[in-house]
């Protein structure tokens, strides 16, 4: 029988985080970090892990410390937020690079100028092309739930690249839900141990990690990244099919919410997917044909598969948490607007970007973008493709 | 592991460009990084022992008998470190022709 908790996110991860018992656990504890790591090093200073916490100086060091543990042959965790990641962001790419499958929850919160620690995507976003594996949680429990699956998929052979979990800042890290905990012993069974082919701590076979990688190799090795990225895809499936086994609970690259016969349809990323739910309700109920793709795998990108899965949706609208700031639009948008582009499909689709510095997106909100689209359907116009939603503006004369 | 050359296809070299064998930092030649090169006057040398173990390429032989040899060019990157740490003024860097 599972646990019936309640839980905030941060202690939802945290609590991931003791079931799994890493060997190293490296973070900075105090801000732009979570609750997470203090949560945790109560849990090595309890006993309750036999983890190597390592109280790091900075979350560069944090990373740092994370690849030269993975390096050696350990299984390493940390936890970060916004500026703490930006700091991170040159190990980032050592770390995917290097191959180590690290496991890092993230918060997502607003990478600060001006002054801000509120919940958006724009640290996720700067790290999008990272080569990292990033899932987005709606919940407390998909964030439980992610991080109980993480290590199997990131330290399967085909794939050996870090991943994060990715849950809304203090919209779901502060809040507390009820939970269904999975038992002690079962996560152990399910997450398995971790045994590296090749690591530096192997006395019988020395190894160089991270050597000199000039103009005829990188290439090459980019190149391997993106395959296993490829890889990735199929293995987050067949452990999610696992995860289903053990709790019931069902996870895909992407979940429909009343999609299969919408008219028109919002995608959007974490939290504001439990207020689209809501709306779309409502909606239903009033006879309009509103529907939700919530992604859940950010990257591998499953653009293939959202193509088919909206390719019958007579207006859509794309939500993205973080501004580019690029002129065109949200990193999200360009992601489902370009593979509905490759893979064939064309529907008229509008960006909205919303919730900067934590802005409370509301229902009410969600239904404007609703019913923004139902006109877009009604006139077949679209007068501009990248908007915003709840922000101020002067009134229009 | 087999050999890895700027042939090989990127399915055979191994993930991150790890390599799994010791001692490979030989095969790979950094004299020629060197901008500046130190000169070894073994008149003036004491044989104190403080040069080679702060040389970060092993470019400093010493033989059998614990004395410093001549340089070696194969690997010197003229950082100059051994010059500075030289009590005895022993070693001079000039400028590469």
């Amino acid at each position: 029988m599972s646990i019936r908790e309640r839980l905030s996110g941060n202690e939802a991860a945290a609590t991931a985080m003791k079931q799994i018992n890493p060997d190293v656990v490296a973070a900075f504890p105090i801000t732009p970090s979570t609750e997470i790591p203090q949560y945790f090093s109560t849990f090595v200073a309890n006993g309750t892990v036999d983890t190597e916490f390592v109280a790091v100086e900075s979350e560069h060091s944090a990373m740092s410390a994370c690849i030269g543990a993975e390096a050696a042959g350990a299984r390493a965790m940390t936890a970060t937020s916004a500026n703490g990641l930006s700091l991170m962001w040159e190990m980032i790419y050592i770390a995917s690079s290097l191959r180590l499958p690290i496991v890092l929850s993230l918060v997502n919160r607003a990478v600060s100028g001006p002054l801000n620690i509120h919940c958006d995507h724009s640290d996720a976003m700067g790290v999008r092309d990272s080569g990292w594996i990033m899932l987005f949680s709606e919940t407390n429990q998909e964030a439980y739930d992610n991080t109980l699956m993480a290590h199997r998929i990131a330290e399967h052979k085909d794939v050996m690249l870090p991943l994060m979990v990715c849950q809304d800042g203090f919209i779901t890290s502060h809040a507390i839900e009820n939970i269904e905990l999975v038992e002690d012993d079962k996560v152990k069974e399910f997450v398995g141990e971790y045994h590296p082919e090749h690591y530096l701590l192997n006395k019988e076979e020395p190894i160089a990690v991270g050597p000199l990688d000039l103009q005829a190799y990188l290439f090459e090795h980019k190149a391997q990244q993106a395959t296993a990225m490829k890889n990735a895809k199929q293995v987050i499936l067949d452990v999610s099919k696992d995860f289903e086994k053990m709790t019931g609970r069902s996870y895909g690259l992407f979940e429909e919410y009343k999609l299969e016969d919408a008219e028109v349809a919002i995608v959007c990323m974490n939290s504001t997917a439990g207020t689209t739910k809501f709306v779309v309700d409502n909606l239903r109920a009033e006879g309009i044909k509103a529907g939700l793709l919530k992604i859940r795998v950010f990257r591998p990108f499953p653009g293939e598969e959202i193509a088919k899965a909206l390719s019958h949706i007579k207006a859509m609208a794309i939500l993205d948490r973080a501004d580019s700031l690029n002129a065109a639009g949200g990193a999200l948008f360009e992601d489902v607007t370009s593979s509905m582009y490759v893979n064939n499909v064309h529907v008229p689709a509008i960006n909205y970007v919303y919730g900067i510095g934590g802005r409370d997106t509301k229902a009410d909100d969600i239904k404007s973008v609703y019913m923004d689209l139902l006109d877009i359907v009604k006139t077949n116009k679209i007068d501009n493709p990248y908007r915003y939603l709840g922000l101020r503006k002067e009134a229009q004369k | 592991m087999t050999q890895i050359n700027n042939n090989t296809p990127m399915e055979k070299l191994t993930p991150g460009g790890d390599i799994y064998t010791s001692g490979n930092a030989r095969e790979f030649k950094t004299g020629d990084w060197r901008s500046i090169r130190p000169v070894f006057l073994s008149e003036t040398c004491k044989q104190c022992g403080l040069c080679f173990p702060v040389c970060p390429e092993d470019a400093i032989p010493v033989n059998k008998d614990l004395k410093r040899e001549d340089f070696n060019y194969d690997y010197c990157k003229g950082c100059g470190v051994c010059a500075k740490v030289c009590p005895f003024n022993a070693i001079e860097m000039k400028e590469e022709g």
